[in-house]
């Protein structure tokens, strides 16, 4: 090999070279201890001194029941999002393993186009097609069902931030299955399972890594969420983020919202930290041909 | 599964099979007998219908037309999943999410079986792989060759009457392919089921099996123990398929009893002839050629061809030679360490007993087929 | 895997509303945009273009609309100066400070929006910074350099790092060999990143409503109170506009891509 030859102008300097690609990613590191590190540190301190220092903010943050009802709605909201993303996800992931290569582009396509618009857009999208002279409801009438109540509601909100995050459900979730070796199923049948029990005992606990993967995307993606709640939502769905965002910025209460705020960041990384080992499992690459 | 067992193993009975792929035809009427407890061994090339073939018995793949019985039943229709056949497969195939003491378990769940018996069972099946002190470790953590036995336990814990392979030793490397080819054999004795393995490596099968059956384009060519494919090869292309040989073209007489082909201005005669319209080629195994130097006696041989040493191989327990042939055609010969050697480049005589050679139909796919 | 004909129906069926689902919010916006009335109510009335006239002519919106491009354009190069050098820098490194790294520069794709803008907005109110092009950019930057890394980190993992030394080892200096060999191999991971900054600026909205004030506004601020407002179809024509430029940009990179590819072997 000519890469272990003396002549190689490269190999005697590699040692003096160690410090460089440190030097190559200062520049992003600042930036963001400049505009994510310094601005959260300063949440932390603000949540613990205003009005003076203290644990005061948390302790009123875990006494309102207002806030303990929206925190708890706000797990739930993210749950049942979660939900329905896994629900929907799963065939349509399935599907497009299953498919020829034109129809899994349109199927692709289909996840994709979400993201071409703006996401202030879609929501607005989400206004029109829930409103009470909307797109649904006016479909209905004409059916002739009763409108329903759709805009203003948890289930709305459900509907719409479901929309939203159910590519990033979609596509980790592919990526898994498309890895899974099919040939496992014509093996699990050679042993005597009916396809049904074959896809119960062999495919789907392959392709839990990508249910796992997926559902903490979303759960987080979803537990921070902010627009469409607060445009598709109303009184009886508002979620953390709105309340931090009244706090700061109606009340100018920045010790309660950046309590409420460190609250919600924390539990991201719980959950994160919680999740990461789950998806290291130990099958996760056996499981790919 | 206990040793000196009476044969249990199901007979199989092919009757012209077909299955075509739109106009392509990966079966065009297969007709096969297996017995009970036989090794059974489908060689050929690749898309050559032996693979097609253990997916119809397995029941992965439908038939366009013909008739197919296990122990006597039409199974025809029947989903793979009830027709209890056990299946090695060549990507070994192990559920990577569990141990491989589920995976061995996992046909026995499937029927029932209760826990005491079913952990009796996998640890009998993975004894006799070789495999018993695995159970817990996972199928990422093993060796190529550690999963396929682990395979092999799974796909006869359950006591199939019929285990197909397809070509389950392929992704080995030779040293680990050669002892596994004896473990098999040892398995199927053990065993008394009925073996059906596919492979494309003529010597594995000749290793392995009772009876050979040698697929091309989709038919079989002949069905037959290796001993009598080898020396009375039914076609030109069973004949280059097992084992070495040399095929001599030429412009073909026959009269009475015998045939000669002249070749490049020399004759060569047999004392056969083939039936039929065909051109007739000669056949002939290496060890049954002679190389001697020109005008030297040779006894026993009625048949001389000039040639040159093209390719002088040293092989320990002889050596083997290329002989160039004036028409351009190469002669493969084996001779013993006794007889003289001959360089490179040498003119020597080709020599040979016309009883030796095979008399076979020409058929210039036979070629194409195996390039 | 054969699947049965009525699990194969089911499983279309159930695709296919999922895949209506998934594109008919993008597409309601379009005939809302031509709206004779000023109204989000469906179904539209009449057919006009004075909402799309509304958007070129008035003020807020035209200048938003600018405003966002200038913001967008300047973060999608910083960004994939600073992703790109950090993607190189992480690749050169060991795996351990690397993936640790690594880490700490994605955390802006999971920490809360809210959580974040608050932030941005206590630091910009003591720097003044709320209301600046530079502060926009700024926090815009952070957001987008996640998806430089990714997109750049992608390329450089497929790219053999062996090919470096070949160039060495036929004369070109370290330098010469990271402009001739390297670039040109990464160059579509640095586009698609450029791409992605771009997006995720011009998209963003969150920490934009906190840092925003009535002088500088992008896009998103103004279609968010556009819409908490009144019903003005204005938003629609935007989104139409929207949603045709990047159909357009995307479907004409498509083109060029395939074509590119059929160049290659």
């Amino acid at each position: 090999m000519s890469a272990r030859e003396p002549t190689t102008p490269s190999t005697p300097k590699r040692a003096g070279w160690a410090w460089r690609p440190f030097a190559l990613t200062l520049p992003a590191l600042v930036l963001l201890a400049a505009v994510i590190g310094y601005p959260l540190l300063t949440i932390v301190l603000r949540s613990l001194s205003e009005p003076q220092w203290g644990a005061q903010n948390y302790v009123w943050f875990f006494g309102a029941p207002i806030n303990l009802t929206v925190l708890g709605r706000t797990f739930t909201i993210s749950a049942w999002v979660t939900i329905v993303c896994v629900i929907c996800a799963y065939p349509y992931a399935y599907l497009m393993t299953a498919v020829g290569p034109r129809v899994r582009l349109v199927l692709v396509l289909c996840v994709l186009i979400p993201f071409w618009v703006s996401g202030v857009v879609r929501t607005l999208s989400w206004v029109i097609l829930l409103q009470d002279s909307g797109v649904i409801n006016s479909l209905l009438r004409a059916a002739g069902f009763d409108g329903i109540r759709l805009i203003r509601t948890q289930t709305g909100v459900v509907i719409g931030m479901a929309q939203v995050l159910l590519p990033f459900m979609i596509l980790p979730l592919y990526s898994v299955m498309k890895g899974i070796d099919l040939r496992l199923m014509r093996a699990a049948q050679s042993l005597g399972a009916k396809p049904s029990r074959a896809f119960f005992t062999v495919y789907m606990p392959l392709s839990l890594p990508g249910v796992y993967a997926g559902a903490i995307i979303v759960f987080i993606l979803a537990l921070g969420f902010y627009i469409t709640p607060a445009l598709l939502g109303g009184p009886r769905s508002t979620m953390l983020s709105t309340l931090v965002q009244t706090q700061v910025l109606s009340l100018l209460q920045w010790g309660r919202g950046g309590a409420m705020g460190v609250v919600l960041l924390v539990t991201t990384f719980v959950l994160l930290a919680l999740a990461a080992p789950v998806m290291r499992s130990r099958y996760r690459e056996a499981g790919r041909s | 599964m206990k040793p000196g067992q009476e044969t249990k193993g199901a007979a199989i009975d092919l009757e012209s099979i077909s299955k075509a792929y739109g106009a392509f035809k990966a079966l065009d009427g297969v007709s096969l007998r297996i017995e009970p407890g036989e090794f059974m061994t489908l060689l050929g090339p690749s898309g050559s219908g032996k693979t097609t073939t253990l997916n119809v018995v397995a029941g992965f793949t439908d038939l366009t037309s013909g008739k197919l019985l296990v122990g006597g039943k039409n199974v025809v229709g029947v989903p793979a999943h009830k027709r209890n056949i056990g299946v090695v497969f060549q990507h070994y195939a192990l559920f990577p999410h569990m141990s491989v003491g589920r995976n061995v378990a996992y046909p026995l769940t499937l029927r029932g079986v209760g826990p005491a018996e079913r952990k009796a069972r996998v640890a009998r099946a993975l004894d006799m792989v070789k495999m018993g002190d695995f159970a817990h470790r996972y199928p990422s953590e093993l060796s190529g060759g550690q999963q396929q036995r682990v395979a092999l336990a799974r796909a006869i814990v359950f006591d199939p009457p019929l285990l197909l392979m397809d070509e389950p030793l392929g992704a080995l490397d030779k040293k680990l392919r050669e002892w596994l080819q004896l473990e098999i054999k040892r398995i199927h004795r053990e065993l008394g089921t009925t073996f059906v393995y596919v492979t494309h490596d003529q010597e594995e099968a000749l290793v392995l099996s009772d009876r050979i059956a040698v697929f091309n384009r989709g038919r079989i060519e002949q069905v037959g123990t290796g001993r009598e494919l080898y020396d009375e090869p039914a076609t030109l292309f069973v004949g280059r398929f097992i084992g070495d040989s040399t095929v001599l073209r030429g412009e073909a007489r026959s009269d009475g009893a015998s045939t000669a082909l002249t070749i490049a201005g020399e004759t060569v005669t047999a004392p056969r002839r083939i039936a039929g319209e065909a051109r007739p080629v000669m056949l002939l195994r290496p060890e049954k050629l002679a190389i001697r130097r020109p005008g030297q006696e040779a006894a026993g041989t009625t048949n001389r061809l000039p040639g040159t040493i093209a390719e002088a191989i040293y092989l320990g327990s002889g050596s083997k030679y290329e002989v160039r042939l004036a028409d351009g055609s190469t002669a493969v010969v084996r001779s013993p360490l006794t007889s003289d050697s001959f360089g490179l480049g040498e003119r020597v005589e080709l020599c040979f007993d016309g009883a030796d050679a095979k008399l076979l139909a020409d058929d210039s796919s036979a070629d194409a087929t195996l390039t | 895997m054969e699947i049965k004909p009525l699990t194969r129906v089911i499983l279309g069926l159930v695709c296919l509303l999922v895949a209506i689902w998934l594109v008919a919010p993008t597409l309601v916006v379009v005939p809302m945009s031509f709206n004779e009335n000023k109204s989000l109510a469906f179904p539209p009335q009449g057919f006009s273009w004075q909402w799309y006239q509304n958007f070129f002519t008035n003020p807020d919106w035209s200048s938003s609309f600018l405003n966002s491009l200038k913001v967008a354009s300047v973060v999608a190069v910083l960004a994939t100066v600073l992703g790109t050098l950090a993607a190189f820098g992480l690749d050169r490194m060991k795996a351990g400070p690397a993936n640790l790294l690594r880490m700490l520069m994605l955390t802006p794709m999971v920490v809360p929006g809210v959580v974040l803008a608050i932030g941005i907005y206590a630091v910009y109110l003591d720097t003044h910074l709320v209301g600046t092009m530079l502060g926009f950019v700024l926090a815009h930057t952070v957001l987008a350099l996640p998806f430089v890394l990714i997109a750049v980190s992608a390329s450089l993992e497929v790219f053999d790092r062996r090919l470096e030394t070949a160039a060495a080892s036929l004369g070109a200096g370290a330098l010469t060999a990271f402009r001739t060999v390297t670039l040109p191999l990464i160059l579509p991971g640095m586009l698609s990143g450029l791409l992605f900054a771009f997006a995720t600026s011009f998209d963003e909205i969150v920490v934009s409503l906190f840092i925003t004030n009535p002088y500088l506004k992008t896009l998103p601020v103004q279609i968010f109170s556009s819409i908490t407002r009144d019903a003005d179809p204005t938003v629609a024509a935007v989104g139409t506009i929207l949603l045709l430029a990047t159909t357009i940009l995307i479907g004409g990179g498509m083109l060029l891509l395939g074509q590119e590819r059929k160049g290659r072997p």
